[in-house]
């Protein structure tokens, strides 16, 4: 059981969260211009390290706010809390 | 005291027993990426209440061990079968949960798709290609237990 701090609740228990994957995907600047391979790139293509990940939670069932976390996917540790459109931490290894 | 595989949809569980007497169940799936393959204990307690949903005296039971693994799951939750770009490069893959019944027929079309270089006519749904044409598999859940 992840142990989430949210930064506006504190922390609360994995089960209020909803997971909203990779963090830092932005949009295309111009959709209209992409081919069809960039655009399924766009949408479905992710990394999936084995280390620390930055990632999208939302407080589903406390304030349902966004926020980005940076979780080791190995040890679930939870490296960095910090507001969405902050930029990424770094996280030394 | 348990002589089938009794499955359920409405609670989420399939349970079946061993000889030894020992009930073996399936649960479910973390919902973020992971490697630590352990099985997070809140999935755990869910599948217990599950059971018990289903079948009370389970209640007398107790947890002698859990096991997890990791689960490659797609973006539409079917599986990917079938040449790539790649030359000579093959896939046969993201079966999230499921795949062991389907095992037979995949291996069939697999071994189509390495002898021809393309895809067999009954997985050509299922390339790598629907992920750029859209064409995704809307077939989530379509086993006998939701996911």
């Amino acid at each position: 059981m992840l142990l989430i701090a949210c930064p506006w609740c504190g922390e609360r228990e994995e089960l209020e969260f909803h997971y909203g994957g990779q963090a830092h995907v932005a949009h295309p600047a111009e959709p209209e211009g992409l081919s069809d391979s960039q655009w399924g790139e766009y949408l479905f293509v992710r990394d999936n390290p084995k280390g620390p990940f930055a990632e999208r939670w939302s407080h589903s069932a406390g304030c349902r706010r966004w926020f980005n976390v940076v979780r080791h996917t190995v040890t679930h540790e939870i490296l960095a809390v910090y507001p969405a459109g902050q930029p990424k931490p770094v996280i030394l290894p | 005291m348990h002589p089938t595989v009794v499955m359920s949809n409405h609670v989420h569980v399939y349970v079946s027993q061993a000889h030894k007497g020992e009930l073996v169940m399936g649960a479910g799936v973390d919902s973020y990426n992971g490697y630590g393959q352990r099985g997070s204990f809140h999935l755990i307690e869910r599948q217990m209440a599950a059971a018990l949903e289903l079948f009370p005296v389970f209640a007398r039971a107790h947890v002698l061990r859990t096991w997890g693994g990791i689960v490659d799951v797609t973006p539409d939750a079917s599986p990917i079968i079938g040449p790539t770009p790649v030359g000579n490069l093959f896939l046969n893959c993201g079966w999230g949960t499921g795949g062991f019944k389907a095992t037979p027929a995949s291996g069939w079309v697999y071994a189509h798709a390495i002898a021809t270089g393309e895809p067999h006519p009954l997985a050509e749904a299922f390339t790598l290609e629907r992920f750029t044409t859209g064409a995704l598999i809307d077939e989530h859940g379509a086993a006998a237990v939701a996911h």
